[in-house]
């Protein structure tokens, strides 16, 4: 069964007063007045969300969006899959109408985060570490600076390389009306940024984040009944790597990139050629070039060069993290993964205003923790 | 004691895992890295680190060579930062586990100072507390604190 979206909607990302029931309820909400589809057409709700327990203790978040939304008695699961729970929301939403247990799947990702402070909010998401990281202090940042380090060292590649992926992510931010930085920077700016996890500085990292994102599935029969202004999923795949980071062979290659992609390019028919714009999950700037290089579009160790000759731009070859990408637009964990999607879909419906570009396959990779976990969504344009 | 896991089928790995990450056998054997001398693969400092977490903190990813002498006088497979045996090259199906025929096992662990390069040897020097207990989220008691952190030759 081809499975296919007819919603998608964001809230603004950013610093929110909004609690995460009000986050879910404002991205949830807004999906199903815009696909014109009511509560009780829908038999599924997913809520893809990391740990809104541990920053707010506020659990099981899924009861409380089914009742708010009207949604009761549909099933309503919870997805934590950590910072890739988006994708793999979408993952479940994908089986849940493919398998035919579903006619109507409301998939609703959102994290209420800035209330905690940064130390506060970096050690939450450590705790996805094994003891023997955790205990020595490493931190999300931390793997980001070792793996850049390596990445600088083994493929001659010059510090500026990564600011551009920065200057890139701000430069599309600004056509966002929802993402949380919508100001350009400049190479300088990032390269004179204060030191985070050397080599990488401020402006390596995306923000902590309050935001939702929504989107609403179904088959293409169920979906023409709604509107023609749908786009199809045509392949999707999840994959691991290892949970302790220094386990792997190579720590700047994401296995879980590398087979997940594979295996949704497999489903697709598609290959990375064939792919016009893709949103991938630049936590960290170098985390844009592994997906590069992993996903299989350029060759390994030359993402910095396609980046520095312009390929990722928006007037680009394969235009990268047109809505700003984590870096501008925001990173609340869970709606992250959904967000991307959000971002193709306007791709591929062509209704992504200043930040449009010309595509009818579109991409997403979604990486949670130091690419323990990670999904790639590949959607095209009917 | 630095403790590394042997499976039956010769894989190394640190921390022991119970089941081998790399073929599923039980392992049923231990080595001590404690006394050996290791090769710098990648290394970072970090700022704004979180509750209980020394500021800066150095921070590396290590490997010691099982086949080199303890006196340090081979440089080890990763002298250029990257391991060979391991290279995502020489696993053409995309398996990610690191497998360690290759006689290697990596560990990380903090630095005793920032004036290290990729390539440099260390040894592990120990540590009672490597982070202040009770100060991060986790459960304090389920958190040994005591630890090895790395110190230049």
């Amino acid at each position: 069964m081809t499975v296919c979206i007819i919603g998608a909607s964001m809230t603004t990302f950013g610093r929110r007063d909004a609690w995460i029931r009000e986050l879910l309820a404002e991205a949830g909400g807004e999906c199903l007045d815009t696909a014109g589809v009511a509560p009780d057409a829908i038999d599924h709700l997913l809520v893809s969300n990391m740990a809104s327990g541990e920053f707010e203790g506020q659990t099981g978040v899924m009861n409380a969006l089914a009742h708010d939304l009207g949604l009761v008695p549909a099933y309503a699961q919870r997805v934590d899959q950590t910072s890739a729970s988006g994708g793999a929301g979408i993952h479940a939403a994908w089986q849940s109408i493919a398998s035919g247990a579903s006619d109507m799947t409301l998939l609703v990702g959102g994290e209420k985060m800035t209330h905690r402070g940064t130390p506060e909010a970096t050690d939450v998401i450590a705790s996805i570490t094994h003891p023997v990281e955790y205990k020595h202090g490493l931190t999300l940042p931390s793997f980001a600076g070792l793996a850049a380090r390596q990445y600088l060292h083994a493929y001659d590649a010059p510090r500026e390389s990564l600011a551009r992926v920065a200057v890139k992510n701000h430069a599309n931010g600004v056509d966002n009306p929802h993402a949380q930085f919508r100001k350009e920077i400049t190479i300088e700016e990032a390269m004179e940024s204060p030191m985070v996890a050397d080599p990488l500085r401020l402006y390596d990292f995306c923000p902590i984040t309050d935001g939702s994102a929504a989107l609403l599935f179904c088959s293409e029969e169920v979906a023409k009944q709604y509107t023609d202004e749908y786009v199809r999923v045509a392949g999707i795949a999840g994959a691991t790597d290892t949970h302790v980071v220094h386990e792997r062979g190579d720590p700047t290659t994401m296995g879980g990139v590398v087979e997940s992609s594979r295996r949704a390019y497999e489903r697709s028919g598609y290959g990375p050629e064939e792919v016009d714009c893709a949103e991938l999950h630049d936590m960290f700037t170098i985390l844009e070039f592994l997906q590069l290089e992993d996903l299989g579009f350029v060759e390994k160790g030359r993402a910095w060069e396609a980046t520095e000759d312009g390929m990722t731009e928006r007037d680009g070859d394969l235009p990268v993290n047109t809505s700003g990408g984590l870096k501008s637009k925001g990173h609340p964990l869970g709606a992250s993964g959904v967000a991307q999607v959000y971002e193709i879909v306007h791709q591929l419906l062509g209704t992504a205003g200043a930040r449009g570009v010309d595509a009818d396959v579109g991409l997403a990779c979604n990486v949670g923790g130091f690419g323990n976990c990670v999904t790639t969504t590949i959607v095209e344009a009917p | 004691m630095l403790e590394a896991a042997r499976c039956p089928n010769g894989h190394y790995h640190h921390p022991p895992h119970p089941r081998c990450p790399d073929c599923g056998d039980v392992p049923d054997g231990r080595i001590d890295l404690a006394e050996r001398t290791a090769t710098v693969v990648t290394w970072t400092s970090a700022f704004a680190t979180p509750p209980g977490v020394r500021e800066p903190n150095s921070v590396a990813i290590v490997e010691f060579d099982l086949d080199t002498s303890d006196d340090g006088t081979e440089s080890g497979s990763a002298s250029d930062g990257r391991s060979n045996d391991n290279s995502p090259g020489a696993n053409d199906d995309g398996e990610n586990g690191a497998p360690n025929e290759g006689g290697t096992v990596r560990a990380i662990g903090g630095l005793t100072t920032d004036e290290v390069a990729i390539g440099d040897r260390v040894k592990p020097v120990y540590v009672e507390q490597v982070r202040a207990p009770g100060a991060g989220i986790r459960e304090p008691e389920s958190q040994g604190w005591d630890g090895y952190r790395f110190e230049p030759l």
